[in-house]
């Protein structure tokens, strides 16, 4: 184990990738001499050159396709974009090729792309760059969508990343990677699409990922001075999500409260939700509840920004009203 | 007729370009169609003699209709048939609704679902000792109500002048009704009168008003009509009576019986005490509860004995008037039908409005249509300020 | 046509033009009874440019193409039969049934599809051509989309990033002269394909798409180029489509005239009459070879006609390489 923060720990993958596999090579927006916009690739260059640590114009939608196509012609690309914002100019290439094509060609062609973006809000970067639309992805069959949420996972869900044979999104929270945590970085890849259980509690179970995690845990420690012992579900993977332990631990504490960083109409936190109604109606002592992003553009000035976002104060708040006894 | 688009069901044939006993080749334009889209032209992928047209110009058919035929040239032809051939089936794709999930081990905790529960604390039932019959042994709304009825079911009742218990035989109850009309009909010279009256100042005084509601407080039409009915009783007094040997016994208070249809078949009234006296709040709430106990066989004897006169809505069905027989020994009950948009004259003009048709049955021993007229008179008259009720 | 023609490369050529042409008209024909279903799009009247193209491809070569590319396909050498099979939906189609017409794809040819987002196809040929150029393969990738793509901002895009990166691709821009209903003086400020490709920097140059003759030679020319290692090229057959956009198209926005001066000037007649003309096609060869095609596209519709359906159980069957549901 090893102290190192998220931005480490995603880079010590790609630079596990890079060097263990000649097929591996990292493309995208300023990643190479720049050094990446979130320093992620720092060095990369120097060490692995030009050829496998490639500057792209700002191209986002041809230079995803082109990621698609070098996967299809025998490589393992992995294509960082920046920010989730600028992914929407190659949504068209996410969602009518990279999803579709092993389905569409009848099973003859494979997609073993990774794609890395930066999510999330939290920095005052007002409404352009503080998106937080991962759960768009997950709405998409024929893709994988994770999310890490610890420095640990930043590690091992982008090594995990790139030993699936389809395409597989990478959702690094922006605010995380300056935060530090213990880090394996001899151990393998994760595990896509099992959540984990990153605290034990009894009263509710706090349903959560990247970077609202954090905050999660955090209100987690406010109830238990309060006496309120509340179980943190990392999901980890949003897409397939992992059924099975969302709703094993809503068996045990009977209550849900699911915390998501997009915005509460149509949003992850509704999926989730949907599926503890149909797996664990009976097992529930109260009606699902959820804490998302206000539905704003994300404003500029912080003390409105952080009104928007779930915070650990107003999450501990929505597990205490859940928890309330009248009478 | 071609199937031209992926969405394309119809056309209409516009002109033949070729004539009977004209000569066709595969490629040539036969015909003009108009689709969706605009004039498409025909095709034919035989070559022959146009032998006969099918359809005419100005005729909208569906694709795969025959529209003429050609006799071919040379041997027969090979395995494709030129038009109408069947629209192939496509195999039946099951609708994607995930399987139901084998939920994780739940420990010892009862399956109870929450309208269950809800039920059960009204009813006194503990959910956990009902046996459940919905998925994986969940307890279910019925299974309380039934639990509840069994439980009630148990001693005999000892006053069964009406209907009995619901939940009771289905069979027994018919009897008492059938029992109860025949004599009815056989010892209560009614008559029937009917009345129009225009619900629009309701309604629309109960739109506002249950905007101003919490959504579980929210009145229904229904009890709006109950209560005009409680209070024009007080205008029209010997309708609210109960008949007893020779004479009527004039009733001081106004409990009215509420006609209420059980799920497993049959009927009970069960009285809303104090009808006229109760706020439409009160009232509302009065009436839901009637309404769940009936169903869930809570009801207490003395309701069912209590009514002074009934009321039944039968709108719900569609029923346009309702004809009722009175329940001895009452001896009036009033009849609501559906509410429905009709022709009214306000002031010499022609104006669409809200109706529905109130209608007396009574006992012509006890009160004369000029009376029962009146009575309908005052529902009307009361129906119109119904911020008053 | 100065040099005299091979006669097997030349009646090879007509061949391949007449089965893709009487492999439509067939299409057509099973359209309107139902038996094809969703969009048909039909190659009818260029099919000059996909057989002259693929003249200059090796079987080592990747081709992109688009939603109208029956041509394509049949000129790169797929079955007629998986082909028309794929049209009907059937398990034996070359996509298994789940694309259709417009979604042909043989990974042992290297035909990647049969792509419907206009202009969606050019990436991917960038990332096929980039995964050669990283990999060492000396193989081209042929891109095909039509004058419609060159409004969308992929075309501007792929162009720029090949030539940035000097990767092997040959954009065969199909120019019709509308895409769709809205003809290209109507899109674009500037309507030479090849400026536009010039201003990427992208030498290109346009050809007669109606003379396969041309097509071919102009083909040969600029894979050579980006088979040698000179980057990217960008051919633009100018050529028509004598049929409607689709099935359900009533041609509102062309002109009968421009219509029927086009059909002057078909590929499979001009052809023929160069064959002629050269002593090369004798009567009895047309004929034959009529009747050859006639048997294959027989064939093919039998095939498909009598093919199995894909089992609906195997409806999530590769959304995923792992056969899971997610």
């Amino acid at each position: 184990m090893k102290k190192m923060t998220y931005r480490e720990a995603a880079r010590s993958a790609l630079r596990q990738a890079l060097a263990g596999d000649p097929r591996v090579f990292l493309m995208g927006e300023d990643v190479g001499r720049y050094g990446g916009a979130f320093a992620v690739s720092h060095g990369l260059l120097a060490e692995f050159g030009p050829e496998r640590v490639r500057d792209t114009p700002l191209s986002e939608n041809t230079f995803v396709g082109a990621g698609i196509g070098a996967a299809l012609g025998g490589l393992r690309p992995i294509v960082e974009v920046m920010t989730v914002n600028f992914s929407l100019l190659s949504l068209d290439q996410v969602v009518n090729n990279a999803a579709t094509l092993r389905h569409m060609s009848g099973g003859q062609l494979s997609v073993p792309l990774v794609v890395r973006m930066a999510t999330g809000a939290g920095r005052q970067l007002a409404a352009q760059h503080s998106h937080s639309l991962e759960g768009w992805y997950a709405h998409v069959p024929g893709i994988t969508v994770v999310a890490p949420g610890t420095a640990d996972d930043a590690r091992a869900l982008l090594l995990a990343a790139l030993r699936e044979p389809d395409p597989v999104f990478v959702f690094e929270h922006a605010a995380l990677y300056p935060m530090e945590g213990e880090v394996d970085d001899t151990a393998g890849p994760g595990e896509i699409g099992r959540a984990a259980v990153r605290r034990v509690g009894t009263d509710l179970s706090v349903i959560t990922y990247g970077g609202s995690l954090p905050k999660a845990l955090a209100a987690a420690d406010l109830l238990a001075a309060e006496g309120i012992t509340a179980e943190v579900v990392d999901l980890r993977t949003l897409r397939p999500l992992d059924t099975a332990t969302i709703l094993a631990s809503v068996a045990r504490t009977h209550r849900a409260l699911v915390v998501d960083e997009g915005w509460r109409t149509g949003s992850l936190a509704a999926e989730v939700s949907a599926r503890i109604m149909e797996g664990g109606f009976y097992d529930l002592d109260g009606p699902v509840q959820r804490l998302c992003s206000a539905e704003v553009p994300m404003p500029y000035a912080r003390h409105m920004e952080d009104a928007a976002l779930p915070q650990p104060a107003t999450i501990a708040a929505a597990a205490r009203a859940m928890l309330r006894r009248d009478g | 007729m071609p199937i031209l688009g992926a969405d394309m069901v119809a056309g209409t044939l516009i002109a033949w370009r070729k004539q009977p006993g004209d000569r066709v080749a595969r490629g040539d334009i036969i015909a003009e169609v108009e689709t969706e889209k605009g004039l498409i032209d025909v095709e034919v992928f035989a070559s022959g003699v146009l032998e006969r047209i099918v359809v005419q110009p100005g005729a909208t058919v569906p694709t795969g209709t025959v529209l003429a035929l050609i006799r071919e040239d040379g041997p027969a032809p090979a395995a494709m048939p030129a038009v109408a051939a069947p629209v192939v089936t496509a195999p039946v794709v099951p609708a994607a609704v995930e399987p139901a999930r084998v939920e994780p081990a739940p420990g010892e905790r009862k399956r109870v679902s929450p309208l269950a529960r809800k039920v059960a604390a009204r009813l006194g039932v503990d959910p956990d000792t009902v046996g459940g019959t919905g998925p994986g042994g969940t307890v279910t709304r019925e299974d309380v109500e039934r639990a509840a009825a069994e439980r009630q079911a148990g001693p005999a009742p000892a006053v069964a002048p009406a209907p009995a218990r619901p939940r009771m035989d289905v069979a027994r109850m018919r009897q008492t009704i059938a029992a109860a009309m025949a004599r009815s009909k056989r010892e209560i010279p009614h008559y029937y009168l009917a009345h129009p009256i225009d619900l629009h100042r309701v309604l629309a005084w109960l739109a506002e008003e249950n905007a101003r509601r919490p959504v579980t407080d929210r009145l229904l039409y229904g009890v709006v009509l109950l209560k005009a009915v409680a209070l024009a009783l007080r205008e029209v007094p010997e309708l609210n009576a109960v008949w007893r040997g020779e004479r009527a016994e004039p009733s001081a208070a106004v409990h009215v019986g509420v006609a209420i249809s059980l799920r497993g078949g049959g009927l009970v009234a069960p009285a809303l005490h104090d009808a006229e006296r109760q706020p439409l709040g009160d009232l509302m709430r009065a009436f839901r509860d009637l309404v769940q106990r009936a169903r869930s066989g809570g009801l207490r004897s003395s309701e069912l004995s209590d009514p002074t006169i009934t009321v039944t809505s039968l709108g719900e069905q569609g029923v346009e008037r309702v004809f009722g027989i009175i329940y001895p020994p009452q001896v009036a009950i009033v009849g609501f039908g559906r509410i429905a948009e009709r022709p009214w004259v306000v002031d010499g003009a022609v104006v669409p409005r809200p109706v529905v048709t109130a209608s007396l049955s009574a006992d012509h021993r006890v009160s004369d249509g000029h009376r029962g007229g009146l009575f309908l008179a005052a529902v009307e008259r009361l129906l119109q300020s119904p911020e008053r009720l | 046509m100065s040099a005299s023609i091979d006669r097997d490369h030349g009646l090879g050529l007509l061949r391949q033009m007449v089965l893709i042409r009487r492999f439509e008209e067939k299409a057509a024909e099973l359209y309107t009874v139902g038996k094809i279903r969703g969009f048909l799009h039909l190659y009818i009247g260029e099919e000059a440019v996909a057989v002259g193209t693929m003249q200059a491809l090796t079987p080592e070569d990747n081709v992109v193409a688009t939603y109208r590319e029956h041509g394509q396909a049949l000129a790169r050498g797929m079955e007629a039969g998986s082909v028309m099979a794929e049209m009907y939906g059937k398990a034996g189609g070359c996509s298994r049934g789940r694309g259709g017409s417009m979604h042909l794809f043989d990974v042992s040819r290297r035909f990647y599809g049969g792509h419907a987002i206009v202009g969606g196809g050019l990436p991917v040929a960038v990332g096929l051509a980039l995964a050669d150029a990283m990999r060492g393969r000396p193989a081209v990738t042929a891109c095909f989309f039509g004058d419609g793509a060159v409004a969308e901002g992929a075309f501007a895009e792929s162009l720029n990033l090949a030539a940035l990166w000097r990767l092997p691709v040959l954009f065969l821009c199909e120019n019709n002269l509308y895409a769709m209903g809205t003809a290209l003086e109507r899109h674009q400020a500037q309507t030479d394909v090849v400026r536009k490709a010039e201003a990427a920097g992208v030498p290109g140059e346009a050809v007669d798409g109606m003379d396969v003759l041309a097509v071919e030679a102009a083909a040969r020319r600029a894979a050579e180029a980006v088979r040698g290692g000179q980057g990217p090229r960008l051919l633009e057959a100018r050529t028509y489509r004598f049929r409607a956009h689709s099935m359900y198209d009533p041609d509102l926005y062309r002109a009968g005239d421009e219509i029927e001066a086009w059909k002057t000037r078909d590929p499979v007649v001009l052809f023929t009459a160069v064959l002629r003309g050269q002593g090369v096609l004798g009567e009895t060869d047309l004929a034959a070879m009529e009747t050859s095609v006639a048997a294959e596209v027989d064939a093919a519709v039998a095939e498909a006609e009598s093919g199995p359906w894909e089992p609906v159980e195997d409806l999530l069957k590769d959304v995923y390489t792992a056969p899971v549901d997610r």
